[in-house]
């Protein structure tokens, strides 16, 4: 179960990061494009453990960084710092809730670029940001958001086709069982 | 509460980080080439779909409109081959003068063919990918351009991948001149802080306070730097104004390629 969970999760991080990469129709309508990795990480932080959590930001981040002019390794820290806080308070969120997950992804896409571009802006190296960056953050956090029920959704049926069914539990105890007759 | 394991990964991720963003440059440049070949199925794999589904397309084509086209291409052509005899008797006399002149021989520009297969997934770079690397003989610092005008410069160079630094990205600065009949100015081409929503936009800046700037006026590579050679189009200025307390004037360029649907780059080989 943890490793086909873990497995799916870095195959999903593989493909977003390409879709990312190379489908630009919302950053032709809207002038941003949505990062979908800080969304992914709060489900894998509410769903799965310190591994899975330290695999997609390692793997996530690096495969970002290889595909964009970002100092390699610069994505890695900003999304496993957000898989850390919310895997330290996941016994207080209500992880059932679309609304919970739709803040957490909210929350998660809106900090992590700017974790990130603060990172970046320290590495003497000089990114565009200006006024039109503030519209491109609310696009991120906004795609972000919306795309976190999903996961959820997605993966939790992924994840039922894929696993051995559990078998239905039954109120035979063989221990308790009356043995009639002479033995 | 957190228990151990959880710092001993944020202590691993730490490490990663800075190891990653303390290497050489140059290693660092490799690293993120590798990396990013582990794309190159899925990109080769999205250019045969693409390849298929453009195939299906052009088999359901009607006739008649493949005939309308195969017309009009055809008058296209006629037209370019008696513009190509025309200059070719230019390109003639031009040797001659040059040979009068005793200046050097202009050599013809040797041409790589690169297909767009991705763009920069972070929002604060211009970048994008193209599906030709060292086996095809591209090396750092080469000059991007399509038949509409100059794109940028290679940046990072793969095996099979390489990427662009696009016009108005912070990295890629080039050495322009105004053409025009009176003014030759010359200026740098930087991103434009005024209005960076709008990416077909850039800044033309360090021209000279008396520099006669109207919009319209075409913008070249000046080739200045010696990365962009002299005479690829950059774009039309837009409007202009002093700055500096009036030390020197600034232009705003409308790029002349639109960066969005870019599908296919030529590279300017040595």
């Amino acid at each position: 179960m943890n490793v086909l969970h873990d497995i799916l999760i870095l195959t999903t991080a593989f493909m977003l990061v390409f879709l990312q990469s190379s489908f630009t129709p919302i950053r032709a309508v809207l002038g941003a494009q949505v990062d979908l990795l800080p969304s992914l990480m709060v489900y894998t932080s509410l769903t799965g453990g310190v591994t899975s959590v330290t695999l997609l930001a390692v793997f996530g981040g690096l495969w970002l960084d290889s595909l964009s002019a970002n100092p390699l390794g610069v994505s890695v820290l900003p999304l496993f710092l957000i898989g850390f806080v919310i895997q330290k308070y996941r016994g207080l969120i209500l992880r059932e809730q679309p609304f919970a997950q739709y803040m957490l992804g909210l929350s998660a896409s809106a900090l992590a670029p700017v974790a990130t571009l603060a990172l970046v802006v320290n590495l003497d190296v000089h990114p565009m940001v200006g006024w039109f960056s503030l519209w491109q953050w609310i696009v991120m956090a906004l795609g972000g958001a919306v795309v976190t029920p999903i996961w959820f959704w997605v993966f939790d049926r992924l994840l039922s086709a894929l696993s051995y069914r559990p078998l239905n539990e039954t109120s035979f105890r063989s221990d308790r069982e009356i043995k009639r007759g002479r033995s | 509460m957190l228990n151990k394991r959880y710092y001993i990964a944020l202590g691993i991720v730490v490490v990663i980080t800075l190891v990653l963003l303390k290497l050489p440059n140059r290693a660092a440049s490799q690293l993120k080439m590798a990396l990013g070949g582990v794309y190159l199925p899925v990109h080769g794999l999205a250019a045969s779909v693409g390849h298929v589904a453009n195939k299906a397309t052009t088999a359901v084509l009607p006739r008649s409109e493949l005939v309308q086209q195969l017309e009009k291409a055809e008058r296209e052509n006629q037209e370019l081959k008696i513009r190509l005899a025309q200059f070719e008797e230019t390109a003639r006399e031009n040797a001659r003068l040059r040979q009068h002149f005793g200046f050097l021989k202009q050599v013809q520009w040797k041409l790589k063919l690169g297909r767009v297969v991705g763009r920069d997934p972070a929002n604060w770079w211009r970048t994008l990918r193209i599906d030709v690397g060292t086996r095809d003989g591209i090396v750092p610092n080469l000059p991007v351009l399509t038949a509409e005008g100059l794109v940028g410069r290679i940046a990072e160079v793969s095996y099979a991948q390489s990427q662009v630094v696009l016009l108005g990205d912070p990295d890629c600065r080039v050495a322009v001149m105004v053409e025009d009949k009176e003014t030759r100015e010359q200026g740098v081409i930087a991103p434009a802080s005024s209005s960076p929503s709008d990416s077909s936009l850039v800044e033309l800046s360090y021209l000279s306070r008396n520099s006669k700037l109207a919009p319209g006026q075409r913008v070249i590579t000046s080739g200045v730097g010696g990365i962009f050679p002299k005479g690829i189009f950059v774009g039309q200025i837009v409007d202009w104004k002093s700055v500096g307390y009036g030390l020197y004037n600034e232009a705003r360029v409308k790029i002349q390629v639109k960066m969005n649907t870019l599908e296919d780059v030529f590279v300017k080989m040595p």
